[in-house]
């Protein structure tokens, strides 16, 4: 394959759905089909022909198209009508409103709101093509340009040059850690030659958190044209996807795509006859939270058990087999073919001074438009739960929004003016996380929700040490103590000082940050755990 | 490169399989794909995978049947098996309920789904109830928070979930296996 095959493979597909007037997309995310959109797209197909219209309009599957609370979705071009909770009923009402014949309303589904803020907002950068091509096919990640800044690096820059190019873009590891990429990148191009290794991390344990998984399902090749300039910068020549068994579509949807990518020499030896040689095999994990920890992840790879080690040695050192591997978040990798191709300067112009470009939550909860969102760094948290999310339904009122998952914490509602980047969340005493965003409103208890992380902590602690192992369990005891009415004054005190320890004395990331939640609730909804406690001897507020 | 020595060895280890699993077409499509992953001993979960899709759960036998295979001691094999949530070392029941507890299913009421169902089929999570016919157990986040609380029926995924209706479906499954 070289550029002129790839351009004129793309022409091809544009030219093909050129023919059509009309392009009827169906969302085929996981949310989507859970909703039956299978379903919807089989009974569309069958509707296009009965009306006998094959020629010109075409129904396609295509990835996430965002507002997944109102599933299963339609799209409709060249016009952008957007139908909600359409059900195979709606089919023939559908194809029969497209001819221009008077509009029949009976059997139409709801029609979404193009404006609404919940899209008005949003910046699709890492999400593009999420909703417009369809994920199982190459040719329309081609028609869109795609493979093309592969190309462009490998003929035209060096390794070096493609390095600083995303030091300068100013990208941040979206897995939650915000640790700079370029820099990253760096520490694995000067390890000495020889083996190393680019990881995808795919593992997105956080509960309430679906980002990866769209991307992954929605727009594969980008990871994958992402992994291979990622190999060239580092002077790696193989990849691993480590991905989550829970999420069984995305796992097929890659594999098509790494088979597709295989087929046209895009991935492989001698990539578009450069010397750059690259392949890419997936690694499917076994349902352990740890494994989204660096260390625990290579572990996983090398088919052991999910055991994290000390850092020192970094896996930018050693990591995979002990070589320099270089480990990225899917959403950070999906940000490299935009910043190629629109350059550093395009990408570092998008957000605040020191968190660049945009960031997709998953917005869930207690709140009317559930879905997925980007946004670029800086939208304040009331921007976001209340205009694009629309607040909490029936009218009552938000308390806060936990972020981070169970290594984060929360945001009350009376800080929602707070800008969304790395540093003022870590002022608030939660972090970015991965990008789950979950909605609670008056009626959740907030000793609960602490309690529910610590049973995750509990229950996804891989036992290596002390602190986290035992620490955890005795947590959750105490904030059952609370929950169940027994606790005193001292039992607030040993809560504090334990989550310290847990989080001063752990070994990695899971136990350092179990005890943010509690931490956290602490800070904000004190008065809480001080209803829950048992009028004893001591008198006295504790002041947190 | 295998040497001529551990090939012989191998024959002879499976040959004494062989005997033993002659009745079980399961063990060849097992011992394929350790072959496909070429006896490779970081393909391990890929193979207990298969295995576990095969036989539906990791019996003792598979295990030691996997660990000859992959010259590794039984006790990795066993430790792997026990570490990830997925592998399950109990045969589970004909159908099979998964109730999610992530945070958004939790937040919007996964856990009353949860009580509920236990309630119906008097077993706790993680259990099969006795007549081996529902295996009930929780997932920490299936990624469906969209369309939360979240139970997975059999491997469909079911949205906006409530204890009653949730209920109805696990009571068909018993009302059928009479």
């Amino acid at each position: 394959m070289d550029l002129q095959e790839l351009l004129e493979m793309g022409k091809q597909e544009r030219d093909r759905q050129d023919l059509k007037q009309t392009r009827i997309r169906c969302c085929t995310a996981a949310g989507c089909l859970s909703s039956g959109a299978a379903a919807v797209k089989n009974s569309l197909e069958a509707a296009v022909t009965v009306a006998n219209l094959e020629d010109s309009v075409e129904v396609c599957g295509v990835g996430c198209l965002r507002f997944c609370g109102r599933g299963a979705l339609v799209e409709i071009d060249p016009h952008r009508i957007l139908y909600e909770e359409v059900t195979a009923e709606n089919a023939p009402a559908i194809i029969s409103a497209l001819s221009g014949e008077e509009r029949n309303q009976e059997g139409l589904p709801v029609q979404g709101d193009r404006q609404h803020p919940f899209f008005a907002l949003q910046m699709p950068i890492v999400l593009e093509n999420s909703g417009k091509i369809d994920p199982e096919r190459i040719e329309e990640y081609i028609a869109v340009g795609g493979y093309q800044q592969l190309h462009h690096v490998l003929m035209e820059m060096t390794p070096q040059e493609v390095i600083e190019e995303i030091a300068k873009s100013g990208l941040r590891g979206r897995g939650g850690g915000g640790y700079p990429t370029g820099l990253k990148w760096a520490t694995v191009a000067k390890m000495p030659k020889g083996q190393k290794y680019v990881v995808c991390n795919a593992d997105e344990g956080d509960p309430g958190a679906f980002m990866d998984r769209s991307v992954l399902e929605s727009d594969p090749h980008r990871i994958l044209e992402g992994m291979a300039i990622a190999g060239y910068a580092v002077g790696a020549n193989y990849g691993y996807i480590y991905v989550r068994a829970e999420y069984p579509l995305a796992i097929k949807r890659l594999e098509k795509a790494i088979q597709q990518a295989k087929k046209y020499e895009l991935l492989g030896s001698q990539i578009f006859d450069s010397t750059f040689d690259f392949k890419i095999d997936i690694r499917v994990g076994a349902g352990a939270f740890v494994c989204g920890e660096e260390t625990a992840l290579i572990a996983s790879i090398e088919g052991k058990r999910g055991n994290p080690r000390p850092r020192p040695p970094y896996p930018a050192e050693s990591g995979l087999w002990e070589c320099p591997t270089l480990i990225n978040n899917v959403e950070t990798l999906a940000n490299i073919v935009p910043i190629i191709r629109e350059g550093s300067d395009w990408y570092a112009s998008i957000g605040t001074e020191n968190s660049k470009g945009t960031k997709v939550f998953a917005l869930t909860g207690k709140v009317c438009n559930t879905g997925l969102i980007e946004v670029p760094m800086g939208t304040t948290v009331r921007q976001i739960v209340e205009e694009m999310g629309g607040g909490v339904p029936d009218s009552g009122t938000v308390k806060a929004v936990q972020t981070g998952g169970p290594s984060g914490g929360c945001i009350p509602a009376e800080f929602f003016d707070t800008p969304v980047d790395y540093e003022s969340l870590l002022k608030l005493g939660t972090m970015m996380g991965s990008g789950g965003a979950i909605v609670m409103d008056e009626n959740t208890s907030m000793v609960e929700i602490a309690r529910f992380y610590m049973e995750f902590c509990r229950g996804e602690s891989c036992g290596k040490c002390v602190p986290c192992r035992a620490g955890t369990v005795q947590l959750y005891e105490l904030l059952s103590k609370f929950l169940d009415q027994q606790a005193t004054h001292a039992d607030l005190e040993k809560l504090k000082a334990l989550s310290y320890m847990v989080k001063e004395t752990s070994l990695c990331g899971l136990g350092i940050s179990a005890p943010n939640p509690i931490l956290s609730t602490l800070r904000y909804f004190s008065e809480e755990y001080e209803e829950l406690i048992q009028q004893d001897s001591l008198n006295g507020k504790v002041t947190v | 490169m295998q040497s001529i020595a551990t090939e012989t060895k191998n024959r002879e280890a499976k040959s004494t399989d062989h005997k033993k699993t002659q009745v079980d077409k399961r063990f060849k499509t097992l011992d394929i794909t350790i072959k496909r992953n070429h006896y490779r001993q970081d393909a391990l979960i890929e193979i207990l995978h298969k295995a576990q899709e095969s036989f539906g759960y990791l019996e003792p036998e598979v295990l030691s049947h996997v660990a000859k295979q992959l010259k590794l001691p039984l006790s990795r094999v066993y430790g792997v098996a026990t570490f990830y949530q997925l592998f399950s070392l109990k045969p589970s029941g004909v159908h099979s309920c998964v109730v999610c507890l992530g945070t958004a299913c939790y937040v919007k009421g996964s856990d009353r789904v949860l009580t509920a169902i236990e309630k119906e089929l008097k077993i706790h999570v993680g259990e099969t109830t006795p007549d081996g016919n529902v295996s009930l157990m929780t997932a920490r986040c299936l990624g469906a928070c969209g369309i939360a609380p979240a139970v997975v029926f059999d491997g469909a995924v079911a949205g906006k979930q409530e204890p009653e209706m949730a209920v109805i479906k696990v009571k068909t499954w018993q009302e059928d296996k009479e």
